[in-house]
């Protein structure tokens, strides 16, 4: 990473997309710095690839301003933009051969015919797919058609590549495998990528920054880690991994902790005091399965929280153990241990009675 | 168990053999006789022809049908126009129906539902009946001219009815669902992205149709253009009820051929005629289709 | 979400114009009292009264309805069992020139279908003394071998997009081929061989040049007798006639677009 580059190479301030009365996007702003892969994350219909699309120039924001490396493109067409872009359908053109799908952007920018042939050459060579120019698409495989994609959108060195959920009409293998090698296309050339993605997995391995979509507006930017260790609503704490939430309210505030009282938990859950919150605000407690700890014996530490259950359901997945617990309450969490030792035996069982604790530091409190 | 594996052969037979001898009967055996006729001489007799055997059984045949058809200059220039007229109707029906298709292709699902069915829903009338709609509105005091007349335009009703631009406007008219259909139904399914990924590769909104959509439109053009020039050149009714009484057109010399100067071999042999200058674009519209078929798939 | 361009909205608007501003002017002109169709006599519905007392045209008409029932259920079964040959039977002998000949009245001129069929009847007539007038049957033997393409083409295309394992799965469960066709497939192609039957129905009832062919002295289908009254120029009461088919025509497959869209919408 170069230390000039620009962290607001992207500027999107204050744009809102309707179609008719819908809202697609809703008052975005958001800053994307140069050279970032940032992921735009969210379920079907939240509006980020509406956002995309405004990005790269097929929609017109109904308000608002977008601008790119400094020059406000707005009412420039998408043709004129320095932004290209890898559709999820990939959208290549079936009666061009891959070369000839590839060298399209060249072509309508009349750039001379040597020219042309040398950048082929070398974007054919970045993507591997040197067996294969000649080829008609329908004879491709659904990895090669992606590379064609992103050979095609990459020839013309825009200054940002919009990529459509790049990976999603990949197998698994595949996509493990394709999400590092755009990672490394991406570090060679210095181009901003922005990836829009429904798939929270492949944003957290991906991306430098996440932003969280829904219902048109932008929860949350941040990096990866900050996004899951720091969830600022509910809503982004569901989306990204899974969580264990509790309603309450609080009881206690101390120099550092306040005390919630929860229901569901059956007393008092402690956290640390990070919103300046008051007594008898209502705040919900949110901690991350694998910050929980499980065991037969009360846990020492009386710093910890600590809560009796009994095991519902378990599943072993190899590195891992899930389990179901029931709370006395009723409420059933998740909790996730890492299977450090190889053993054949479980060391917990069904109906077992049990315990499970956390830090204090593992509670996420969120406010409304 | 034999008998009933028996029973389910038989019905298998029944299913095969029925429809397939019908068209050998009422499809196939006809076209046979047309080409026995077309090689005979028209005699004074009931029927007007004479037999492929004569009396003495041997074979007799002549050319001569033929043979006049190539010498008399009428026919030719009646096939010539035929051809130009079908040819001018299908590129009238192209320059109409491709924004129209284009335009049905890309609005909502509930109007598209909606204009798709105006388009059908003329199928469904008469086309004698449609055809006859014309001859109301292109009249010397018809519509038209009676509109021309109260604009002031024109003093006197102009000529339309009866002439060959009628019959070029009746063929249009009448043709051009099935130019719109086809190509509705290659648009339709057209990748829209892939407008988009050539305009985001620097393709004006003009260029990305040229080298985009109208390519991939290709084998809705074809058969669309095809299942207009077809039936344009053997129509009948349009030429009769539209076209002045020296509007030879194929279909019309046919009947008049036959029905007027009785003269069935000749009649026959500008059928065959026919049917061999339509070979070459029901070929192509087979062949479209097949290729259509297949990348469907 | 894509804007139409104005030159497409304005094509669509002259399109749309073009194909039923003809259709409207019968319409119009169909309530004109004046017997000169050109000139306007006021409002008046004497000629759908005519319509009805006019013998020749009630005659005609149901010549026309009987041949077009008739060739249309024929049709049907003929063009269904055609489509079942085509898609579920395999390579046979003769696949190759059977569905050429299924195809083939699709795109052939009618002038030659008409032409070829009635040298045809006169021929076997010479023959074997059938059929000894040509009318009723001949017509509907000639309507039936042009219509059954139409309904294989609708019924093949219902049959290849149809899931064939419902087929198998039937079979599993004990059913015998020929069961088959009538428990499961038969069902589920319903929907097309009704639109089949309608089309073919309905060409059947629109066709002229065919029926000039093959049709006698005295037998004059609905097509026949209006061509013939028509050949001398515009005549109110066939206005009248023209406005009554669009009627017919646009309820129906107005309804038929209202229930279908009804339906979809409860899905």
């Amino acid at each position: 990473m170069n230390s000039t580059r620009n962290p607001c190479f992207i500027r999107i301030r204050g744009v809102s997309k309707l179609f008719g009365d819908f809202v697609a996007v809703d008052n975005v702003d958001l800053d994307i710095a140069q050279g970032e892969l940032f992921s735009i994350l969210g379920g079907s219909g939240c509006g980020k690839t509406t956002l995309l699309r405004i990005l790269a120039g097929f929609e017109k924001p109904t308000t608002g301003r977008v601008e790119i490396d400094g020059v406000d493109v707005t009412d420039i067409p998408a043709y004129d933009r320095p932004v290209n872009m890898m559709f999820q359908s990939y959208a290549i053109f079936p009666h061009m051969s891959v070369e000839k799908n590839i060298a399209y952007g060249l072509r309508k920018d009349k750039v001379a015919r040597a020219e042309i042939a040398k950048w082929v050459d070398e974007v054919i060579e970045l993507v591997q797919l040197g067996d294969f120019r000649k080829r008609n698409p329908e004879q491709l495989s659904g990895g090669q058609r992606q590379r064609v994609a992103l050979a095609r959108a990459l020839i013309k060195r825009p200054k940002v590549l919009l990529l459509d959920e790049p990976l999603a009409a990949l197998d698994k293998k595949l996509r493990e495998h394709t999400q590092f090698e755009l990672m490394n296309i991406q570090h060679e050339l210095g181009i901003t990528f922005v990836v829009v993605t429904h798939d929270q997995e492949e944003a957290m391995t991906l991306s430098t920054r996440i932003a969280v979509m829904d219902k048109g507006r932008l929860l949350q930017v941040g990096e990866p880690k900050e996004i899951y260790e720091y969830p600022e609503t509910r809503f982004v704490a569901d989306f990204i991994g899974t969580i264990n939430t509790f309603d309450g309210q609080v009881s206690a505030v101390d120099e550092q902790h306040i005390h919630v009282d929860c229901e569901t938990a059956g007393g008092d859950l402690l956290a640390f005091n990070e919103h300046e919150l008051k007594p008898g605000d209502k705040v919900c407690i949110a901690v991350r399965p694998e910050k929980i700890f499980i065991s037969r014996e009360p846990p020492e530490n009386n710093e910890d929280i600590r809560v009796k259950g009994t095991v519902d359901d378990l599943g072993y997945l190899g590195n891992l153990s899930l389990y179901r617990v029931r709370l006395e309450s009723g409420k059933v969490i998740l909790v996730s241990q890492q299977n450090r030792q190889r053993s054949a035996k479980r060391s917990i069982e069904w109906e077992e009675q049990i315990w499970v604790s956390w830090r204090p530091r593992s509670s996420i409190v969120l406010v409304n | 168990m034999a008998s009933l594996i028996q029973k389910d052969r038989l019905w298998w037979h029944i299913t095969v053999l029925v429809p397939y001898l019908w068209l050998l009967l009422f499809f196939l055996l006809p076209f046979g006789i047309i080409l026995k006729i077309s090689l005979a001489e028209p005699i004074l007799a009931q029927p007007p022809f004479s037999p492929t055997f004569d009396d003495t059984g041997t074979l007799s045949i002549t050319a001569d049908n033929f043979a006049f058809l190539f010498s008399d200059k009428l026919y030719a220039l009646t096939y010539l126009k035929s051809v130009i007229m079908a040819a001018a109707a299908t590129i009238c029906c192209l320059l109409l129906g491709f924004p129209i298709a284009y335009g049905i292709a890309r609005s909502q699902p509930r109007t598209r539902s909606l204009l798709l069915l105006l388009i059908v829903l003329p199928f469904w009338i008469s086309f004698l009946l449609r055809v006859y709609a014309w001859m109301g509105l292109l009249g010397n005091y018809g519509v038209i001219n009676n509109f021309l007349m109260w604009l002031g335009i024109t003093e006197q009703p102009m000529q339309i009815l009866y002439t060959d631009f009628a019959i070029f406007l009746g063929l249009t008219y009448s043709y051009l669902p099935f130019m719109i259909l086809p190509l509705y139904a290659t648009l339709e399914r057209m990748d829209l992205d892939l407008v988009d990924a050539a305009m985001d590769l620097g393709a004006s909104r003009t260029t990305a149709f040229w080298d985009i959509t109208w390519p991939l439109a290709r084998a809705g053009v074809i058969a669309g253009c095809m299942l207009v020039f077809i039936p344009a050149m053997g129509e009948y009714v349009i030429p009769f009820l539209l076209g002045g009484p020296d509007a030879l057109l194929i279909g019309r010399v046919l009947f008049d051929e036959f029905y007027v100067n009785r003269d069935w071999p000749l009649a026959s042999a500008v059928a065959i005629m026919l049917l061999l200058l339509l070979v070459v674009p029901i070929v192509i519209l087979q062949k479209n289709q097949a290729r259509d078929a297949e990348q469907a798939t | 979400m894509r804007k139409q361009s104005r030159f497409i909205l304005s094509v669509l608007a002259f399109g749309y114009a073009f194909l039923y501003i003809p259709l409207l002017s019968v319409i119009v002109y169909s309530f004109n009292d004046s017997r000169l169709a050109t000139v306007w006599g006021g409002f008046s519905t004497r000629w759908y009264g005519e319509l009805f007392r006019n013998e020749q045209i009630l005659d005609a008409t149901f010549l026309s309805f009987r041949i077009a029932a008739t060739s249309a259920t024929l049709a049907t079964v003929f063009g269904t069992m055609a489509a079942l040959m085509l898609v579920r039977f395999g390579r046979f002998r003769g696949r190759t020139l059977f569905s050429g000949m299924i195809t083939a009245p699709l795109i052939i001129p009618e002038v030659i279908t008409g032409l070829s069929l009635l040298l045809f009847f006169v021929t076997i007539q010479q023959w074997f003394g059938w059929p000894s007038q040509r009318g009723f049957s001949t017509i509907t033997i000639a309507h039936t071998t042009f219509s059954m393409a139409y309904v294989a083409v609708i019924v093949r295309s219902r049959l290849s997009a149809m899931d064939q394992s419902l087929e198998e799965v039937a079979m599993d469960l004990g059913c015998r081929p020929a069961r088959v066709i009538f428990d499961i497939t038969l069902p589920l192609i319903a929907p097309a061989m009704v639109a089949g039957w309608l089309l073919a129905f309905t060409l059947s009832l629109d066709d002229l040049v065919i029926a000039s062919f093959v049709s006698g002295p005295g037998a004059n289908t609905l097509p026949m007798y209006i061509f013939s009254k028509v050949k001398l120029g515009v005549t109110p009461d066939v206005n009248a006639l023209a406005s009554l088919f669009i009627l017919v025509v646009t309820v129906t497959l107005f309804a038929a677009w209202f229930l279908t869209n009804q339906r979809e919408k409860k899905s």
